[in-house]
């Protein structure tokens, strides 16, 4: 589509000008393609649209949108975190032992999160304080932890069978899985406390301009601490609810996780270079995606086909902000 | 000099690695003085007013403000004693409105509860307020990125003047101006003194400094070379005393 047939196709859509100014122009793309999923697939498959296939949807998606929040910190801040996919198993690691050793649930809990909050913090340190880029500092780290997550376990899989711990993964309250209730409440408050708080408005000053930001006072580098440990915490809380879901947990699981959030959150939105983007963004990106995976397995699309697939939704994302920026400079 | 210089620095120097880049500078701004800063690219004059700033840490000297002396480990710490400073580029970030700017690093914020939130109405408000006093036409959600250079320019004044500073000090505040942009500058400037803020006025443009400073330093290769006050200075010797400051040769 040329950006003629583009404006032309916006002029003829005033109606929804009031809910694109909401979402944005990223937002409202991502809703425009999630109706026409639902469209697409509900003609194509009987089986889509029913509350159980709507279930199986949010429990997939809750991983992988759980840690895309801290993603989206981070890369809104300039910066960028390929430890996370390794900080999920190796922390959904540490809980499962802590648990299969008669520990109760919180103490899981509580000790997967720090974990991930500890190597959050030291990628902050490295970033932060030893200025080493954020690519190679955390592609380090992603081989770090995925290798602790290997001695934690000594290789092999530790299946739990805490009951009270597996509920996690499989009960729902009002219908909705508990770990949808989860993503939902801390997208919500995250969300929520973004706008309203120092840590949201430095985010956006960090990434938008690190040396103005130090210059107007900001500590840049214990904020970084801050924001990396974000991340490392909200993968933590991915890996414990992987290992809720499935029942055990891997030393090999998420490999990859890293890419998924980063697919997710430029797809709504957020610039790479930092300073820009929404919370909001990524978790429409999450829903499109989480539904078309579900979607083309539905349809019978072959599992191989999924990963094409998603890297041409990324990349027919981002030509369509590339020509949506072009046709407004010009006007 | 006078006893109650609002700034002097003693035998300040500043070298980066084994490069000397100011040695034994001794350099006062007095209560309601508009100084002009000149020089080469190079003569150390934005790593002075850096330093006064708490940019850099001196390698040597003292700093005394308001006649006490202080040590500057950051930014902050110059800020809390009533220094502002407008950097050469603005130090903008161009993702953030113009009221998140002004008041960045510094924040209202209001207790509800818990926690200390942002005051994002108030702030909101106050930059309104800030902005039309200088004659700004910016709303104050308006993005710093889609704004013109004179725009951009005039946030930083505002942000630079929120906090009622005591000195403040512009570097190259000029550089990136067109003429009539420099003329509302020059003017803002001496509306500035008659608020009793003292300012360091950083240009390469000796004509500016003539037309709005008490008194003009120059300075060559980190030292200082020259100081005169216009008011005193016979108007066809102010160019010569200039160049030979700044070259260091005789002017024949």
């Amino acid at each position: 589509m040329n950006t003629a047939a583009l404006n032309r196709f916006e002029k003829s859509a005033k109606i929804f000008r009031p809910i694109k100014k909401f979402l944005g122009p990223t937002g409202f793309g991502l809703l425009v393609a999630l109706i026409l999923e639902l469209i697409i697939f509900t003609s194509l498959s009987p089986y889509f649209l029913n509350s159980t296939n709507f279930s199986n949807i949010g429990r997939a998606m809750v991983i992988i949108g759980i840690g895309s929040i801290g993603a989206t910190i981070v890369i809104i801040s300039g910066g960028f975190d390929l430890s996370v996919g390794s900080v999920m198993a190796a922390s959904g690691m540490l809980a499962a032992f802590v648990i299969n050793q008669g520990q109760p649930n919180l103490v899981g809990v509580v000790l997967a999160l720090m974990l991930g909050c500890a190597i959050g913090l030291l990628n902050g340190f490295v970033i932060g304080y030893l200025r080493i880029n954020p690519l190679i500092a955390t592609l380090a780290m992603l081989s770090i932890v995925r290798g602790l997550a290997y001695i934690i376990s000594g290789g092999d899989a530790v299946v739990v069978s805490n009951s009270s711990f597996l509920a996690i993964g499989t009960d729902s309250l009002f219908g909705i899985p508990l770990t949808v209730w989860i993503f939902v409440t801390l997208f919500l408050s995250v969300g929520f406390l973004m706008p309203r708080t120092h840590f949201g408005r430095y985010v956006y000053a960090i990434g938008s301009n690190s040396r103005a930001a130090r210059l107007a006072g900001i500590f840049v580098n214990r904020w970084t601490l801050v924001f990396y440990a974000f991340s490392g915490t909200t993968a933590a809380l991915a890996g414990y609810v992987t290992v809720a879901r499935t029942g055990q947990a891997e030393p090999s699981a998420n490999i990859g996780a890293e890419l998924d959030m980063i697919t997710a959150v430029i797809l709504g939105g957020t610039s790479l270079s930092g300073g820009k983007g929404r919370l909001f963004g990524t978790f429409l990106a999450i829903v499109v995606l989480a539904i078309l995976a579900n979607g083309l397995i539905l349809i019978g699309v072959p599992s191989y086909w999924q990963l094409p697939v998603k890297g041409c939704v990324l990349m027919g994302a981002i030509i369509w902000g590339e020509l949506h920026n072009a046709s407004r400079d010009k006007s | 000099m006078t006893e109650h210089s609002i700034l002097r620095t003693a035998n300040l120097s500043k070298s980066f690695g084994s490069v000397s880049v100011l040695s034994s500078i001794d350099f006062h701004v007095d209560p309601n003085e508009s100084l002009g800063l000149i020089g080469d690219n190079g003569a150390g004059k934005s790593t002075l007013v850096k330093i006064i700033a708490g940019v850099y840490a001196p390698s040597g000297g003292e700093i005394f403000f308001n006649g006490k002396p202080v040590t500057f480990r950051n930014p902050q710490d110059a800020r809390a004693a009533g220094i502002e400073i407008i950097y050469q580029d603005l130090a903008l970030c161009n993702e953030l409105d113009a009221a998140s700017n002004i008041f960045l690093g510094r924040e209202s914020t209001k207790n509800l509860g818990i926690a200390r939130w942002l005051d994002r109405n108030g702030m909101m408000q106050e930059a309104r307020a800030a902005l039309a006093e200088l004659g700004a036409d910016i709303v104050p959600d308006q993005l710093v990125g889609s704004m013109s250079g004179g725009q951009r320019q005039l946030v930083s004044v505002a942000r630079a003047l929120q906090f009622a500073p005591k000195l403040l000090l512009m570097d190259e505040p000029t550089a990136a101006l067109s003429n009539t942009k420099i003329h509302l500058l020059l003017n803002l400037v001496k509306n500035l003194q008659k608020k009793g803020i003292s300012v360091v006025f950083i240009s390469h443009r000796f004509t500016d400094l003539v037309a709005v400073c008490d008194r003009i330093v120059a300075m060559r290769e980190g030292k200082i070379s020259a100081e005169i006050k216009p008011a005193d200075t016979k108007p066809s010797d102010l160019m010569s005393i200039m160049q030979t400051a700044l070259s260091g040769e005789e002017v024949v």
